[in-house]
């Protein structure tokens, strides 16, 4: 496809993500204060904080899951604000959920084709073979449903799925937790080849040493605000022993 | 009870479990995916028997005016689903109960003002209108079996399009988990607005081509409702396979309770869905 077929593609702006002043409340209790937040294109972000800082909260005020109830969200240059989850989505996100949202009546191989599609620009390097490729374990499994598998297979699905989407940023919400060693070995090492082709992230994970080492930039999230936002946390050791505890 | 007299049980208490799975699909995809109990439901069936009744009338073929309920039915069921039954997703189901018990009472009084309360037949079309000889005394109506076999196409239809399409996949991942279908880009609003549609269509479809075998009168679409909630439940909630199984249970055991007790015959299916309930209480596939 060429470009003047896409509009979309001719006005790519080097902030993917523009999240500003975002109030969110569950009931009341306001859990975000005023959050503003920035992916930049192909940046990987890990966004930073203990539990219940608001770090998913955040996440799903950007996606429209939760409705903040004051801010705005810029998706790739167009205001997002109040718009629909699946039409934020389809800008280009992909979202691999706290808790990997598998589909526990869908095989495999149905989780993979529901997704797929291509990206917002047209572009489709993620094919169903290119994902089997990436995540073997899941083709051996291909005709298994989503609650017959280990932990480990049902991230290694949600991510799977996330990537058919053919995103400009991917999501990952506690994408290791509860997994062994060796899985999250595996699921970092995918975490990267993502990033090498370019494609931007945020990454929330309890795993603080890989994060520093993965991460173009971190946000640190205390109590629903933003306490930090910079790319020099390894040298920032009194910050991160303050707001993470290591 | 001889051979050829079984035989013509098993055809009806088939066919008639059949059109009772075209509609009951609608019903146990719709509160299985969408978490919507609707009452309104058996309305549609209505709505199909008397568009066939009306139309057959209006352009003298019961096969235009079957293919013309079709589209209508599922054109009322999206316009429902999009202004009134949208709004009730989040709500519980007692709010559900009241929005949909309401649509029966605006319906019934709609068909009443349209078509009046009399009870009127339709004619089977001329092509299908014979029989076929089994014996000395006994025959079997085409029209029946030619019920049978569209419902039929319709059921594996449906299997296809659920078991093997992008769509059905999608709709299967909504009874799972809508956030997540929402959350991969799906439109999960057009996508229940479809499923709902699709659910009044195969009722009014069912409400048509049932018409000339039944009558067509006030009050149809409540006990249809029954007897679909009935193999709702004995298939397990939001279950294909489990309604499938249901209706033909269901069809057989009313056809022959007919035959066998007569005098209980309108409390057989009860006590097969009071038995199956005892074996597994939340249906034969939840």
């Amino acid at each position: 496809m060429t470009a003047a077929m896409l509009p979309a593609q001719a006005t790519r702006h080097s902030t993917f993500i523009e999240a500003a002043g975002l109030h969110t409340y569950y009931g009341s209790s306001h859990v975000l204060h005023g959050v503003d937040f920035r992916v930049h294109r192909g940046e990987t972000v890990a966004l930073m904080g203990r539990n219940g800082m608001g770090k998913s909260t955040l996440l799903k005020s950007i996606l429209g899951i939760v409705r903040p109830r004051q801010g705005r969200v810029v998706v790739d240059g167009i205001d997002v604000t109040g718009a629909e989850t699946h039409a934020i989505i389809r800008r280009g996100i992909a979202y691999v959920p706290e808790g990997r949202g598998v589909f526990h009546n869908l095989t495999v191989a149905e989780h993979l084709r529901m997704a797929a599609r291509p990206g917002p620009t047209g572009r489709l390097d993620w094919t169903y073979e290119r994902v089997l490729e990436t995540f073997p374990r899941l083709a051996e499994r291909l005709d298994n449903l989503g609650n017959h598998l280990s932990g480990g297979e049902q991230q290694m699905l949600s991510i799977g799925r996330a990537l058919m989407t053919n995103p400009e940023l991917l999501i990952l919400d506690e994408a290791t937790e509860g997994l062994a060693p060796l899985i999250r070995r595996e699921i970092w090492r995918v975490v990267r080849a993502v990033k090498e082709t370019g494609i931007a992230s945020v990454i929330v994970d309890k795993n603080v040493g890989v994060l520093l080492d993965l991460a173009d930039r971190n946000v640190i999230l205390v109590k629903g605000s933003v306490v930090y936002y910079g790319n020099d946390l390894t040298a920032n050791s009194e910050v991160l022993k303050r707001h993470i505890g290591v | 009870m001889d051979f050829w007299f079984s035989l013509i049980q098993i055809l009806n208490g088939v066919q008639y479990g059949l059109l009772l799975f075209l509609v009951a699909s609608g019903l146990t995809l719709i509160f299985g995916i969408m978490g919507i109990i609707n009452l309104a439901h058996g309305s549609f069936y209505m709505l199909g028997a008397y568009l066939a009744y009306w139309l057959a009338a209006k352009t003298g073929s019961l096969t235009m005016a079957v293919a013309l309920s079709l589209p209508i039915a599922a054109l009322v069921g999206y316009v429902i689903e999009s202004l009134l039954v949208r709004t009730l997703y989040r709500r519980d189901h007692l709010d559900q109960v009241l929005l949909t018990y309401g649509l029966i009472l605006i319906f019934n009084e709609s068909q009443r003002m349209l078509w009046g309360s009399d009870v009127h037949g339709v004619q089977v079309p001329a092509l299908l209108d014979w029989s076929i000889r089994l014996n000395e005394t006994l025959s079997y109506p085409v029209y029946r079996l030619a019920v049978s076999g569209v419902c039929a196409v319709l059921a594996v239809g449906m299997w296809v399009v659920i078991q093997r399409t992008r769509f059905g996949m999608w709709v299967r991942a909504g009874a799972s988990n809508r956030e997540m279908v929402a959350a991969l880009g799906i439109d999960v609003k057009l996508l229940f607005g479809v499923v709902f549609a699709a659910g009044a269509a195969l009722a009014g479809l069912s409400g048509a081509i049932a018409a000339p075998m039944n009558s067509v009168y006030p009050g149809m679409g409540e006990s249809v409702l029954i007897i679909c909630f009935v193999v709702v439940v004995i298939g397990g909630v939001g279950s294909i396979k489990g309604a499938f199984l249901g209706a033909l249970l269901i069809g057989l055991a009313d056809t022959f309770g007919k035959v066998f007790v007569p005098d209980f015959a309108s409390f057989t299916v009860y006590a097969v869905m009071a038995a199956v309930l005892l074996w597994k209480p939340r249906g034969l596939f939840a």
